[in-house]
């Protein structure tokens, strides 16, 4: 495990050495301008409950330019757009907007204020006319206050224009593509004459074509003099796009610099370069047999993905959120469907669309929001903990509650699930114990791959640790694990192997020496060159 | 690319569109006169008599002001059980204060009955929305706490006719010109509230949130607040509706309004309103309304038991959904065609 960072070419005197504290970067801030900023977070904070999610928000919008904002998944960038927006509020800092300190209180009061929103999911109104959809709540307006359709079609109509594209001012929201969903929502802003306009990951599902389109748009409007943050994974975009760049990593802000006088490399290093003494290092196994491989995985959500994990070896899947890791295990596994490509599991091919047959075949899934794919909440730790040998223990087609609790309660000592009584509800559980009995009932199936899907996501630091101890030890009895983790540390400090994945394509496959932050990261957002 | 941006021109395909849209309310209209046709052709008086017709236009008004009310709470993504047990209060509440107070001026009974449904709808609307426990479980639960209240309050007691003052009760027979002066309120109900919901901002919202809950909160609309509003609108419709019944029956037992609130669902789901929210109309919903009450009426009059009318109104409403959702594919194929050929 490489606890040292290796230095990323070229290396520079404004980035802040790994692991050091947030403050020590303020010194890349912009020198403030005598002009107030079109929108200025200054140190904000953000907790829930016992978690975290921000800690130092920085960021400095100007009018007429185009920011970026980049970090690593769970960096921050979410819940200060969230703040930004009004849907959040601060448990610290300073909000100024136009050089005048605000307080939000709710989605509406950020819009009158000038501020819009697109998330990465747009949120339109599947019922309603595209006109209808953006004028909602502010349409024009004729006499007796009833809505004047035809002005608003008019303006409807101008705006698109403007954007240059065609789509219908009378058809649905719903059917339409992302790309045009996407340019709904900008339609919104304008009409809204939004001062500043905020993208979370606008391009994720989009095609060239698009992108071109909706950077065409976003200069646009960067030189009628509004404030563009633009929040994206994909360094090339960054780059193309912005004017100055933000990054943000464990809640924190790092850096703020303009584009012309920084790197990927640079980038790379900011978001990644973190303190990994934390870890909790894998034991040494003895590394068998191939139990698990597959070749040529291709559906419209992946391509050509090629795997093998084998026993006694934990081999890592890295990539940002959406890369196509998820869908890819729930196509091995059975859930899902793919065009082409095999799954073998010890040599026997695997029938593809079939659970039943992967889990006769020793594969076992544990799944990525535990909550709803892996646990029935409302029901006892007995019943989870037994529900995928349910058939093992049913005599005569009857299922026995001593049978239930005797298998549960093997399980549940073996991985010390604190649980005194296997008759609570699992719901009630904290979330390190519910992934923990959720890992119990796969491994009740007794399987030779066990296939794991962000294992620690929503987990404190402890239990993290717990459940990374536990994973080792299995891997040390012979179990072939393959997990999925965007987390870089855990990642790192976990696999035997990493395969990186990036937009539904692996990108890099790298023995344990190989991988590093700044490996991992570049073959993970495409900045091939840098690293 | 601009000038093909402007080629999409209001008249013709707007026309069309907006002609498929309108299919639904023409489609129940269009049924509802072959019913019609049919049964005179077989009984002419079913029409062509002075209680044929004044029937044909009596009989569903009470309905159709609560089946206007539920579409405005469908719409929001909601449904209210409780307006048949509404109905039972109000009446009741109407029958009681003549009863024992007869100085009362009519206008003033009717006013406070009305209120009386609009606080029961505010009870729904609040529990609903600050609850946030969902309008099925809510308004069940109220449709049998309501008529509970109205069994417990009534016992075996009943209004009688002689307890009421002649003038309410001449509301239920008057008629304008040829129209029964109901009915006349009821389409009176039905223009304002049709223009709410089609014309104004706070109506567009309510379409919105049935739409999408999340992106309207999102957005920034007041969820909750229209919400509450669509309920007490369902209330106070309710209300009005028990009053019309007293005026109309003039006798009101514990069991006034019994079952009311299926067959208002019934009518709004024939009418085209989508039980999961964000379309449809009023206009459907009461024409909807007519037409259910209509074919019960005729059954008989065709030789029908009267047995086998609660399974023809099953098969409207199945038929009235799977027409829905081909009308549905319908426009989405030639919203594409339309867009492609455009470009």
């Amino acid at each position: 495990m490489p606890d040292d960072i290796p230095p990323a070419a070229p290396a520079t005197g404004s980035t802040p050495s790994a692991g050091a504290p947030s403050g020590a970067a303020a010194s890349t801030a912009p020198a403030a301008p005598s002009a107030p900023a079109a929108l200025e977070l200054r140190d904000i904070s953000k907790a829930f409950g016992q978690v975290i999610a921000l800690r130092s928000g920085t960021l400095r919008l100007e009018s007429g330019s185009i920011h970026a904002l980049i970090g690593e998944n769970g960096a921050g960038k979410s819940t200060l757009v969230k703040i930004i927006a009004g849907l959040y509020q601060r448990d610290a800092g300073e909000f100024l907007l136009g050089g005048e300190s605000v307080d939000f209180r709710s989605t509406a009061e950020s819009k009158a204020a000038g501020i819009a929103v697109i998330y990465q999911e747009p949120t339109l109104f599947p019922d309603l006319s595209v006109t209808e959809n953006i004028f909602m709540g502010r349409q024009p307006l004729k006499g007796l206050r009833r809505i004047d359709r035809a002005a608003m079609r008019e303006q409807a109509l101008g705006l698109f224009q403007r954007l240059g594209v065609r789509i219908h001012p009378d058809r649905p929201a719903r059917g339409l593509s992302i790309a045009d969903q996407q340019i709904i929502e900008i339609a919104k802003a304008i009409s809204l004459d939004a001062r500043v306009l905020v993208m979370d990951e606008p391009t994720a599902a989009l095609s060239g074509v698009e992108v071109d389109r909706l950077f065409a748009v976003a200069r646009a409007l960067r030189d009628e003099g509004r404030a563009l943050l633009f929040i994206s994974h994909r360094f090339d975009e960054v780059f193309a796009l912005c004017d100055t760049v933000t990054v943000m990593r464990d809640g924190a802000y790092i850096a703020t610099q303009p584009i012309a006088e920084t790197d990927t490399a640079k980038l790379v290093r900011q978001m990644v370069g973190r303190d990994v003494a934390e870890l909790f290092p894998k034991q040494e196994a003895v590394i068998g047999d191939e139990l698990l491989r597959v070749e040529g995985l291709t559906s419209p959500l992946f391509a050509d993905v090629d795997l093998s994990v084998r026993s006694g070896e934990i081999v890592g899947l890295a990539g940002l959120v959406g890369a196509g890791r998820s869908e890819v295990v729930r196509a091995v596994f059975g859930v899902d469907r793919y065009d082409s490509g095999t799954v073998t599991v010890e040599g026997r091919a695997l029938a593809p669309h079939d659970p039943t047959a992967a889990m006769r075949a020793g594969l076992a899934l544990v799944p990525e929001d535990r909550r709803a794919q892996g646990l029935v909440l409302g029901t006892t730790v007995a019943r989870n903990l037994t529900m995928a040998i349910r058939s093992k223990l049913t005599k005569a087609g009857i299922l026995t509650r001593a049978a239930e609790n005797q298998a549960a309660r093997v399980w549940a000592s073996r991985l010390e699930v604190k649980s005194s009584a296997l008759d609570a509800e699992v719901g009630t559980f904290s979330g390190g114990n519910q992934q923990k009995v959720v890992l119990a009932k796969w491994l009740a199936t007794n399987p030779k791959v066990l296939i794991v899907d962000e294992p620690t996501r929503g987990i404190d630091v402890g239990t993290k640790s717990e459940v990374h101890r536990l994973l080792s030890e299995l891997a040390g009895q012979g179990l072939g694990i393959l997990m999925i983790s965007s987390e870089l540390p855990e990642v790192l400090g976990m696999a035997d192997r990493v395969i990186v994945m990036r937009e539904g394509r692996v990108t890099a496959e790298l023995s344990r020496a190989d991988a590093n932050p700044e490996s991992v990261m570049s073959a993970a957002t495409g900045a091939g060159a840098a690293a | 690319m601009s000038a093909a941006t402007t080629s999409f021109a209001r008249r013709g395909v707007l026309g069309r569109l907006s002609a498929l849209a309108a299919a639904r309310e023409t489609g129940i209209f269009l049924a509802l006169v072959l019913v019609l046709v049919v049964t005179t052709a077989k009984s002419p008086s079913f029409l062509f008599s002075a209680d044929g017709f004044r029937d044909l236009l009596l009989t569903p008004s009470t309905l159709v002001l609560i089946a206007v009310g539920q579409a405005i709470v469908i719409i929001t993504r909601n449904v209210d059980l409780s307006v048949g047990s509404i109905i039972g209060l109000t009446a009741y509440l109407t029958g009681v204060l003549f009863k024992y107070n007869p100085g009362l001026p009519i206008p003033v009974v009717m006013l406070l009955a009305v209120l009386f449904g609009a606080g029961l709808g505010l009870v729904n609307g609040v529990l609903v929305s600050v609850a946030k426990v969902p309008s099925l479980v809510i308004t069940l639960g109220t449709l049998y706490a309501y008529r509970g209240i109205n069994v417990v309050w009534t016992g075996s007691n009943r209004i009688n006719a002689s307890d009421m003052p002649r003038d309410f009760l001449a509301i239920g027979t008057a008629k304008l010109w040829v129209l029964p002066v109901i009915t006349l309120i009821a389409v009176v109900v039905l223009v304002i509230a049709a223009l709410v919901l089609r014309s104004s901002r706070s109506g567009r919202e309510l379409y919105a949130i049935g739409s999408d809950p999340d992106a309207a909160h999102l957005y920034g609309l007041k969820v909750g607040r229209r919400v509450l509003w669509a309920f007490v609108a369902s209330g106070t419709l309710a209300g009005l509706a028990g009053v019309l019944y007293t005026a109309r029956y003039g006798t009101v037992d514990s069991q006034a309004g019994y079952g009311l609130e299926l067959q208002a669902v019934g009518a709004a789901v024939i009418g085209g309103v989508a039980i999961f929210g964000g379309s449809g109309s009023v206009g459907g919903a009461a024409l909807g309304a007519v037409l259910l009450l209509t074919i019960n009426r005729a059954l008989p009059v065709l030789g029908i038991p009267d047995f086998w009318q609660g399974a023809v109104v099953g098969v409207l409403i199945i038929a009235a959904i799977i027409l829905d959702r081909l009308l549905a594919l319908r426009q989405a194929r030639k919203l594409t065609v339309m867009e492609d050929s455009a470009a």
